[in-house]
């Protein structure tokens, strides 16, 4: 009678967490579907009410007027750049110093590392001014370099694979050492290659950081053709603002790549920012 | 560091200052000469071209004057009251959830994290389209007629749920991380002493899970206190909401590039710093009532 009552209790509390999870499913996903469904209405159509839930037919119009008003294919590019060159950078650069800070000997360590500690614990808007000037001051602004630059070097990659490097006992250098590898091989042949897991957290925490960023490109890049999709998108922001439609098919447009990416490597996505702890 | 270095010792140290030097140039270019110069403009008044003339305590007097700062300043902390303690606790909840033995548990997670994966600014514009006040599917389902971003009494609370619905599954995946290292038999021991569920909860998995809900929850602080591209993508400047809204940094991004008065936005990330700094320090104050490190 009572094991009866236990099970029955426990048959409850599973109901329950399958509901509340299937709720909880159904308000995070219903945006997207939203979204999407709008995207292939005609704008009479998405202003119906009550509102029509599947287009009569599903318009591929939507998604030209989108092309036709921003440029997706520079967008693409210049994200896709902006992308790669800071993450070859971040991991490059945040490879070698965590390495060396974990690793090596060397006078001022310390402070140089306070350095790395002191820019971690800083938001980013209180160095954007100054940096806007470099960029401008170099000519560079409306340029892939502009998007790059905050990101050439990263306080919080060095911390993180300083911390990958500290995992790896002494014993693996020294035995590399030992074998004739000079420090650098010892770096690159030996150690960084014990990283990689890390090294995949950082891509994906950079890729997904820069895909976001909305402030620094669109203070950097004015012209239209140099922006981001991010930054792109937010100049619609005021155009068609009755137009769902085209708004909707834009940000599809602009999701896509990383939904997909994200779809398909879900386990590094999801692990490599859970790692790295965000910022 | 006195006695001289073996040959070894300064090759080695050679090498290190040579694989920091990319990162440590970067940073002091990039960032610590930026802070400084941040401090020093936000005692001057910028002449255009990147000249400044110093004024003295002039944009901080000014600063503390002007109602539309203080404005910003309440709303940026009304934000964080708004969104921490509910999202966190959301989040939790999801977490625990997921810890459970629940089929599916991995598609659940890729949902959840969703949101993580997409630009504010594209998550952003279908919110605005599912809050709008006219044909927006909220009202119509509701059958309500609240305008849910251009309402100044309103417009906070609908960034607010945008933001939560944001970073539930970011936040959970954190919390999901703690709770894993939990070790079953503490639930075993406590089930054969009849503790219920909810017991277990609160006397097990709470204290247990504390120092990772503490971090996630200092994270999700201090995100939450430098909000702007969620806010900018919800209310544009010509929204009557805006000063009701706007954030310290949306306030700092319209004041230093938008205006041009990069003197008084200097001032503005300078307050916001500082305003991050006491927030912390008070999560770290008070985490000694609550946080447990024991085990």
């Amino acid at each position: 009678m009572k094991t009866k009552s236990l099970e029955g209790s426990q048959r409850t509390g599973k109901i329950v967490t399958y509901a509340a999870l299937i709720l909880g499913s159904v308000i995070m996903i219903f945006p997207f579907v939203w979204m999407i469904l709008t995207s292939f209405k005609t704008q009479a159509e998405s202003m119906k009410i009550p509102p029509v839930i599947f287009p009569a037919q599903w318009m591929l119009s939507n998604f030209s007027d989108a092309i036709d008003s921003l440029p997706f294919v520079n967008m693409y590019a210049n994200t896709i750049l902006m992308i790669v060159f800071r993450v070859i950078f971040a991991v490059l650069f945040s490879s070698m110093a965590g390495y060396a800070f974990a690793k090596l000997r060397f006078r001022g360590k310390n402070i140089l590392f306070g350095i790395v500690l002191m820019q971690m614990m800083l938001p980013s808007q209180i160095f954007i001014i100054p940096q806007y000037q470099m960029v401008a001051k170099l000519g560079i602004a409306n340029s892939i370099a502009a998007l790059v630059f905050p990101g050439l070097v990263s306080a919080f990659g060095t911390f993180f694979l300083r911390q990958a490097y500290l995992g790896i006992p002494n014993e693996v250098a020294e035995a590399a050492y030992l074998d004739g590898c000079n420090q650098w091989q010892t770096f690159t042949k030996v150690m960084f290659p014990l990283t990689s897991s890390s090294v995949a957290a950082l891509t994906v925490f950079t890729a997904v950081f820069a895909y976001s960023d909305l402030m620094w490109p669109l203070v950097v890049n004015s012209d239209l053709n140099m922006m981001t999709l991010s930054s792109g998108l937010a100049t619609l922001r005021g155009q068609f603002s009755t137009n769902f439609p085209v708004l909707m098919a834009g940000s599809l447009l602009a999701m896509l790549p990383m939904v997909v990416l994200y779809l398909f490597f879900q386990k590094q996505f999801i692990e490599g920012i859970a790692m790295t702890g965000g910022k | 560091m006195h006695t001289k270095l073996s040959r070894a010792g300064r090759i080695e140290q050679h090498w290190g200052w040579f694989m920091v030097a990319p990162t440590i140039i970067g940073l002091l270019v990039l960032n610590v000469w930026p802070f400084i110069q941040t401090v020093y403009a936000s005692f001057c008044e910028h002449l255009g071209f990147g000249h400044y003339k110093f004024i003295g305590l002039d944009n901080y007097v000014n600063m503390f004057q002007n109602a539309e700062f203080w404005k910003a300043t309440g709303n940026t902390l009304l934000f964080c009251v708004l969104t921490v303690p509910v999202g966190i606790f959301l989040s939790l909840l999801v977490a625990v959830m997921l810890n459970a033995k629940v089929k599916f548990k991995g598609g659940f997670r890729t949902i959840f994290f969703l949101p993580m994966v997409c630009a504010p600014a594209a998550v952003t514009m279908v919110w605005r389209w599912i809050f709008n006040a006219d044909y927006g599917v909220l009202n119509q389902i509701f059958g309500s007629n609240v305008k849910w971003i251009t309402d100044p009494n309103v417009a906070l609370i609908s960034c607010a749920v945008v933001a939560i619905w944001s970073s539930i599954g970011y936040d959970a995946v954190l919390l999901l991380s703690g709770l894993q290292n939990i070790s079953r038999s503490y639930y075993e021991a406590a089930s054969i002493d009849g503790a219920s569920k909810i017991t277990q909860f609160f006397k097990i998995t709470l204290p247990m899970v504390s120092p990772t809900l503490f971090v996630t929850m200092i994270m999700r602080l201090m995100a939450s206190l430098k909000v702007y591209d969620l806010i900018y993508m919800m209310v544009e400047e010509t929204n009557p909401a805006l000063t009701n809204v706007q954030s310290l940094i949306y306030l700092f991004y319209r004041e230093s590039f938008v205006a041009g008065s990069r003197g008084s936005g200097s001032a503005i990330a300078v307050w916001t710093v500082l305003l991050i700094g006491i927030a912390t320090l008070f999560q770290f104050w008070g985490q000694k009532k609550w946080v447990n490190y024991e085990v």
